[in-house]
């Protein structure tokens, strides 16, 4: 399978909020964050956790966010801090309204 | 410890306190036993344990032999990792390309998942959690320490990075990145914490003595020879 993004690539999480077992972190839904790396297809834990087998698998990513995209300000975090967190691929879309940083 | 935690009334059970005396005043233990088992999930896992082993699935000593097998991984095996990594460039280049490979020169195996070694720099500070339960890199650093699987912990270190740091005794100055790694998937993180200054002339084997489990897991960084000498 082909990865939908690339190193750089600006990204936008997904809002959305399905019940069950679910991997990406509340706190990053709807942020901002780039691509910083591609660590490949995994089978997918939202069917595992219910013993199913994962199919399609599909590709995690290690997304960066600027602290003060998730947090808005409001934490203990200098100005160049950041979080980064594994995020597959079907919870992200393609941030149009910023350039790729690659 | 209250009176009213002492009292056993609406505990449901009916054993009359034995204290060697019978003046009923307030002193429990000076340290609680080890708690009953009380939740779901506790007497889900005893039931399973009995039935397995009573259905000759899987034996006490299997079982018993797993828990050994886990208890006797450390952060001293991570250390050699680190120590290595330092003493060798070589080895470093390939511990940072592929954590499973550069662990398995030691020996050392992580299955089924991808480990990632991240390297601390004067420049960038990695920080690792798992905001949604406990994933930590167990083959390599044996279990979690219970701060680590806190709720306490868990919130607080992507939201105030810099205040939790502080609380281990770790100031890191504002030109420092503080990455906080939040490990929510299939990878295991591993820091490579800086070497500290005034090692160049040590050996492998005296690298190792600086390394600690919360410097590889970020929240600290390594010892320095000074405060050691």
């Amino acid at each position: 399978m082909s990865a939908r993004f690339k190193t750089g690539d600006c990204v936008i999480v997904r809002t959305d909020n399905p019940a069950g077992h679910v991997r990406t972190p509340t706190y990053l839904r709807g942020k901002r964050g780039v691509i910083l790396r591609e660590f490949g297809p995994w089978p997918n834990p939202e069917q595992l956790a219910y013993g199913k087998p994962g199919w399609p698998r599909k590709t995690n990513y290690w997304v960066q966010f600027a602290m003060d995209e998730v947090w808005g300000g409001s934490g203990a975090y200098a100005k160049g801090d950041t979080v980064v967190a594994e995020i597959y691929e079907h919870w992200l879309e393609p941030d149009t309204a910023r350039r790729s940083e690659s | 410890m209250t009176h009213d935690d002492h009292s056993h009334d609406g505990h449901g059970h009916d054993h009359a306190h034995e204290h060697g005396h019978d003046h009923p005043h307030d002193h429990g233990p000076f340290q609680p036993d080890i708690k009953e088992p009380s939740e779901d999930w506790e007497f889900l896992e005893i039931a399973l344990r009995e039935l397995m082993i009573e259905k000759e699935i899987i034996t006490a000593r299997e079982i018993q032999d797993k828990i050994e097998e886990w208890d006797g991984k450390c952060p001293e095996m991570g250390a050699r990792v680190v120590a290595k990594a330092w003493f060798d460039p070589d080895f470093k280049a390939r511990l940072l390309a592929d954590g499973n490979a550069g662990v398995g020169e030691l020996g050392l195996e992580v299955p089924g998942l991808k480990l990632v070694v991240l390297e601390n720099t004067p420049k960038l500070h990695h920080m690792i959690v798992c905001t949604l339960c406990s994933c930590y890199p167990r083959p390599i650093l044996g279990l979690p320490p219970l701060w680590y699987k806190s709720r306490e912990y868990r919130s607080r270190a992507v939201r105030e990075p810099r205040a939790v740091l502080a609380e281990f005794g770790t100031d890191l100055p504002d030109t420092v990145e503080v990455r906080v790694v939040d490990s929510t998937a299939d990878c295991r993180f591993l820091v490579l914490p800086v070497r500290p200054e005034g090692t160049s002339t040590w050996s492998e084997e005296q690298l190792a003595t600086l390394v600690t489990r919360d410097s590889m897991i970020g929240t600290s960084i390594a010892k320095s020879p000074i405060r050691i000498a």
